[in-house]
């Protein structure tokens, strides 16, 4: 089982999710986020004086998928996420040793 | 026939009222009671919310508690001896204590000054006023000064400050002696407030994180909110200043919303050109500095005067802006000396080149001339400036020795809100 994390744009969020949902994804997780990669971050005015902030908001989506369909999720998400500017994001994915339903005590793949 | 004689009479007797000027003209206090009302406006909520949109979301309660608090203690300063060392005596700098808890005004009493209204609305009326000043204070010390200390402060610097300038230019102290022309304030108002902010930014010294990339508005929208009620209470202020509901009035509204729009469109392009866009906070910003500017001038300028007095507070208004804090280095945190203070003192100079002769001298020497005018005017700023300098310090430095003025690093991090109120103005859930 994988955990697939994925840093988006904000404004790709309504896509990525639909298109996850047709890939068969049941359930994801949603975070809006702050941080900064090779984008920085953006300038703010006040008052004619320019201000630098380092930080700018981000969609962090956690997605549990069974082993075999992790490659075909990260498709999905780097197709409709990207735009091929600087700033769309990245996806990390790491093992996950152990799922649990809590309502039933499922294990495993069944519990994804 | 002796109906018809009943009318004639019955029209006589109104007619005379327009006649005395001792007698109450309903119309007049109409006029004055809703201005009252507009100027209450443009503290809560026109510039609680303005300043609470300014600063950062862990202090947008401080600043509206600040405006909040300040409106009730002032209120009851004005009644017990605001408005009477103010308003009654003769003396050069303050009046004197006929008026203490306002116990000889009667129910029936005119105002000795707008002599067609009653004497308890022009009470409330320049209460109004009393409470806006130090409000706007709170512009230069936002973010960092403790609760007990700015409700100690508010209260010493309406006494030391506020009052004995509002008697010296409006209640027949040294400055109305001299001549000095200031319909709505510039001096009273927007000169004492700024060169107050200048001496408390000193003072109290910047912000921790000042000057740095965290010190950006956190809520834009109440900016703009507060900045519209400004716009409209502003009328209030001035028109409700010509102390009747007659041609002034009407002058005083017009010139006023011209200024706030041509300073609001100046200061838009000033920063549009220096910066390659045009900002929210900056249209709304040159807005107030077209509304302070010409408050002083209300009375004496026309539209022609109005249309150059706003260009020119959206231009300097903007351009001190940058100089206090990019170059001096000052945390005037909301910038209230370079808006209110350059403005308001560049309207009282301005009022003697741009007044219309006859109106302007009305208020001021029968001949009227612009040099001399101006030399009365600048003497007038430069009491005024000088009074409020040495005052205000006066009340820090007194405070300070009672409480302490400001939050540690460590709850300033924190926030106001929190450390201060128990209370935070946002909650994600």
């Amino acid at each position: 089982m994988k955990l697939i994390t994925a840093i988006i744009k904000p404004f790709k969020l309504q896509e990525v999710r639909e298109a996850l949902v047709s890939s068969g994804v049941e359930g994801l997780t949603i975070s809006e986020v702050k941080g900064y990669g090779r984008q920085k971050g953006h300038t703010e005015m006040y008052r004619g004086a320019e201000y630098t902030v380092d930080t700018i908001p981000k969609i962090k989506l956690e997605i549990l998928v069974g082993a075999d369909s992790s490659s075909r999720i990260i498709d999905v998400i780097t197709k409709t996420a990207g735009t091929g500017k600087i700033g769309d994001g990245k996806i990390f994915v790491t093992n996950v040793d152990e799922v649990i339903r809590i309502r039933t005590g499922e294990t495993g793949n069944d519990a994804i | 026939m002796k109906l018809l004689t009943l009318f004639a009479g019955l029209f006589m007797t109104f007619a005379s009222q327009g006649i005395y000027a001792d007698e109450l003209n309903s119309g007049d206090t109409s006029w004055i009671l809703t201005s009252t009302a507009l100027v209450l406006l443009m503290t809560l909520p026109g510039l609680a919310l303005f300043y609470g949109g300014l600063v950062r979301t862990k202090n947008v309660l401080s600043v509206l508690m600040q405006c909040f608090a300040i409106a009730c203690i002032v209120s009851v300063l004005w009644v017990i001896y605001g408005y009477s060392l103010s308003f009654y005596g003769d003396g050069n700098f303050f009046g004197n204590g006929d008026a203490l808890f306002l116990g000889n005004i009667g129910r029936d009493a005119l105002s000795g000054y707008a002599t067609t209204t009653p004497e308890s609305l022009f009470v409330i009326f320049q209460m109004t006023f009393a409470i806006i000043t130090p409000a706007l204070v709170v512009g230069a010390f936002a973010e960092r000064m403790k609760f007990p200390a700015m409700c100690l402060f508010s209260a010493l610097w309406l006494t030391l400050v506020y009052i004995p300038a509002c008697h010296m230019v409006w209640g027949g102290g040294l400055l109305a002696d001299w001549g000095v022309v200031d319909l709505a304030g510039g001096l009273v108002v927007h000169a004492t407030c700024g060169v107050a902010a200048l001496v408390m930014a000193m003072v109290l010294g910047p912000r921790k994180d000042f000057p740095g990339p965290s010190l950006v508005p956190h809520n834009r929208p109440m900016v703009v909110m507060g900045a519209a009620f400004l716009w409209v209470g502003w009328f209030g202020f001035n028109a409700g200043s010509a102390w009747t509901a007659g041609t002034d009035a009407g002058m005083a509204m017009l010139v006023t919303h011209i200024s706030a729009a041509v300073g609001a469109l100046t200061w838009m392009t000033a920063e549009w050109i220096k910066t390659g866009k045009p900002t929210v906070v900056g249209i709304a910003t040159g807005m107030v500095a077209g509304l302070a500017t010409i408050t002083p001038a209300s009375g004496t300028v026309g539209p022609q005067g109005a249309l150059l007095i706003g260009f020119l507070a959206g231009l300097v208004c903007f351009y001190a802006t940058q100089f206090i804090k990019g170059v001096l280095k000052i945390d005037d945190s909301l910038d209230v000396f370079p808006v209110h203070g350059v403005g308001g003192i560049m309207g009282i100079l301005l009022l003697s080149f741009l007044g219309t002769k006859g109106i302007l001298s009305v208020g001021a020497n029968g001949d009227f001339n612009p040099m001399t005018q101006f030399i009365i005017q600048l003497k007038g700023v430069g009491v005024i400036v000088l009074w409020t300098v040495v005052f205000t310090w006066i009340a820090i430095k007194a405070t300070s020795l009672i409480t302490s003025l400001r939050l540690s690093d460590e709850d300033e991090s924190e926030g106001l809100d929190l450390i201060e109120h128990n209370e935070t103005g946002y909650h994600t859930s």
